[in-house]
């Protein structure tokens, strides 16, 4: 186990313009001492994990308010395993329904963040999941 | 002025209600925006309102300031247009939608797009996949555009579109599509949202970089003051700034300056301001803080007409009016417990109309889930109708006007839009503000503060802070878009693509190039474009080609 800084990359999937939600976590996550990094929004899923890749971080944080999740995430899920990532921490928010969540609770994302969720959980989460993930890695 | 006794006895009472024990649930006695409030408001909160301030603070309704409102019996002449904002799946299903509403006594049409749509991307464009029909209708072509309205009469029915970056593209496809039916432009009324700077600064929803995007917006200006005069050619949008997390003075500020921006271009243009002045219109959000947001209304109306009339010598009565539409607060409603959403809604539609709107949109109970469903818009649009008709609020102008606490609210909300006009000032104009990112931080800066707010608990959301429900279970239906959207759209694109004249589609797209190239005003191009079946992004891409991409400026 490291104390290495927590690396997070907050990024905006697909071509909703909403970026309060991202930009708090972003915010709060910096507060708690972690490295965010911020792509901007409008992004592909292309240019997300290219950017996760690049930037070497420990989990990445998808905010969308489009409706286009079920088609963007696991699209992103998909691309970080095959360049063999799988060990990055996936989550995300924006609307969405619970019928989706569930959904993508099967396709590597464990645990989403909807409306009304704490900036505290939301880094515990990252927190408590990338220590699990780097302390198996040193075993 | 106020006696020097009742000063005194003013004071007494200050200090004793200050030392009387306050609650001991509530942290703090603040505006939602976070300003302080006093325990209670007397004449000495705005002493000039007895003698010569009545006039020129607040005036009659209907006469200058206009503060207590644009006409003189409000309501009683016409109650404010009921108009819900819908979209969804294809144009078709949206049609339907749109019948739905109006069978159901709404008054007003409001055209939700799909982001891709609002993007100026075709249906089948790589970028749209997933997101077609998604958030909004799939608007790909006049095709499209005819599909939305049939059956809906356009020299009758008035339409508001929210559309921005390729506004004037699809501002053209309802031209053509009215032309189509038959309806002159002149006898079209309506409004398309086309404020691209609220774009840059809150919603995003952008096509090419603000300096060209601003010509296209002075464009629309200048063409539908000849050609479509009763249209509203910008909506000046305050909601998606207080929606991205600004408080109340922000909202007020920013959009006014930005309406001012549009004035000065379209006067830097060469045209009278009394020419254009009259089709801008405004759109407010309308969030909880009650006694905030109706003071919200009256200090736009106030400061707007102030400014026109001094600063801009405008000469037209028209010009200085805020015509408002004003939409309750997104922002406010919680998925827990998600039938409280209506009480939340039904409070913010009060404070709207007691603010004087001309205009409607009550959110649905479901849409921090999904879209609406038909059952939640029409529980939100009966809102507005017992609002209406069996409450009797609406018989009388501006009730609150007088108040000494909506008085000193509404002062203190100029005095803080004047604040913030000299720092805009300060750094080169809302223009030049924007591109820094400095509008965009001030905005972040308040919703950082009040998301802090809610997580330390000084402000209180029922359902999530206080009254929680733990392990509830949210069992309302969701509307559900056909997964067969993007797969429809595309069908019908590329049959349009087969069966329209590609000659004259090239012909027309040329004719965009070289308008955007030489300067002349592009919305003549853009309806003959229209015309010949060209599409969103077909037209987009001349634009994206000439002009290139917009920039983000760094978080």
């Amino acid at each position: 186990m490291t104390s290495e800084k927590i690396r997070v990359l907050v990024a905006k999937p697909g071509l909703d313009g909403h970026d309060r939600g991202a930009k708090v976590v972003a915010s709060a996550l910096r507060d708690r001492g972690m490295e965010v990094i911020y792509t901007g929004l409008h992004q592909t899923p292309e240019s997300i994990v290219e950017a996760a890749i690049q930037e070497d971080v420990d989990a990445v944080g998808l905010s969308i308010l489009s409706g286009a999740h079920m088609t963007l995430f696991p699209k992103i899920a998909e691309l970080l395993r095959s360049r063999g990532a799988e060990n990055v921490v996936l989550t995300g928010g924006g609307i969405i329904p619970k019928e989706d969540v569930e959904s993508l609770r099967t396709l590597g994302f464990a645990r989403l963040f909807g409306p009304g969720s704490t900036t505290d959980e939301i880094a515990e989460y990252i927190e408590s999941e990338v220590g699990r993930r780097r302390a198996a890695a040193n075993h | 002025m106020p006696s020097e006794s009742f000063k005194k006895s003013n004071e007494v009472y200050n200090k004793k209600a200050s030392a009387a024990k306050s609650r001991e649930d509530a942290r703090e006695f603040t505006t939602i925006s976070g300003d302080p409030l006093d325990i209670c408001y007397t004449p000495q909160n705005s002493p000039d309102l007895n003698g010569g301030g009545y006039d020129d603070k607040l005036g009659f309704p209907g006469e200058y300031p206009y503060t207590r409102g644009i006409h003189p019996n409000l309501y009683r002449g016409k109650l404010w247009t009921m108009r819900q904002f819908a979209g969804f799946g294809t144009a078709k299903d949206t049609n339907e939608r749109y019948h739905f509403l109006l069978e159901h006594g709404q008054t007003g049409l409001s055209v939700a797009f799909d982001f891709p749509t609002l993007m100026g991307y075709d249906s089948d464009h790589a970028r749209s996949r997933g997101e077609v029909g998604r958030c909004g209708v799939a608007i790909s072509s006049l095709a499209d555009m005819e599909t939305l309205f049939s059956g809906i009469p356009l020299d009758k029915v008035s339409v508001s579109m929210t559309i921005n970056g390729p506004a004037a593209i699809v501002w053209s496809f309802f031209i053509a599509a009215a032309e189509k039916q038959g309806v002159h432009p002149s006898k079209l009324r309506g409004t398309i949202q086309n404020d691209i700077l609220k774009e840059f600064q809150a919603q995003h929803a952008w096509l090419v970089p603000i300096d060209h995007a601003l010509r296209i917006v002075i464009d629309t200006m200048e063409f539908g003051a000849k050609e479509v005069q009763q249209w509203n050619t910008i909506s000046i949008s305050g909601y998606h700034i207080r929606e991205a997390g600004s408080t109340a003075a922000q909202e007020l500020a920013f959009t006014l300056a930005n309406g001012f921006e549009y004035i000065e271009r379209g006067i830097a243009r060469g045209m009278n301001v009394d020419e254009f002045a009259p089709r801008l219109s405004f759109f407010w959000d309308v969030h909880l803080d009650f006694f905030e947001e109706i003071a919200k209304f009256r200090a736009a109306r106030r400061i707007w007409a102030k400014t026109l009339k001094e600063k801009y010598g405008a000469k037209d009565p028209r010009s200085l009016l805020v015509r408002t539409h004003a939409q309750t607060a997104g922002v406010s409603l919680t998925a827990q417990q998600p039938e409280n959403n209506i009480v939340r809604v039904a409070y913010q539609a009060l404070a709207a109309v007691l603010g004087g709107t001309q205009s409607l949109h009550t959110n649905s109970m479901d849409e921090t889930l999904a879209l609406p469903t038909e059952k939640s818009v029409k529980i939100a649009l009966r809102t507005q109708q017992v609002l209406a008709y069996e409450t009797e609020v609406a018989h009388v102008v501006d009730p609150l006007g007088g108040s000494y606490f909506i008085e000193a609210m509404t002062d203190r909300l100029e005095a803080a839009a004047n604040v913030y006009f000299k720092r805009i000032a300060e750094r080169g104009g809302m223009v030049n503000a924007t591109k820094e990112g400095w509008v965009q931080r001030e905005i972040h800066r308040s919703s950082t503060a009040y998301q802090k707010a809610v997580e330390d608990g000084r402000k209180t959301i029922v359902g999530i802070n206080r009254f929680v429900e733990e392990d509830e279970k949210i069992e309302i239906p969701v509307l559900k878009i056909d997964p067969k959207v993007d797969e429809i759209s595309s069908d019908n694109l590329r049959k349009l693509r087969e069966r329209r004249d590609a000659a004259r589609v090239k012909k027309a797209l040329d004719g965009v190039r070289a308008a955007a190239k030489n300067g002349e005003n592009l919305m003549p191009r853009f309806v003959e474009a229209a015309r010949s079946y060209a599409t969103l992004g077909e037209i987009a891409d001349v634009l994206r080609g000439e002009f290139g991409a917009p920039v983000e400026p760094a978080f």
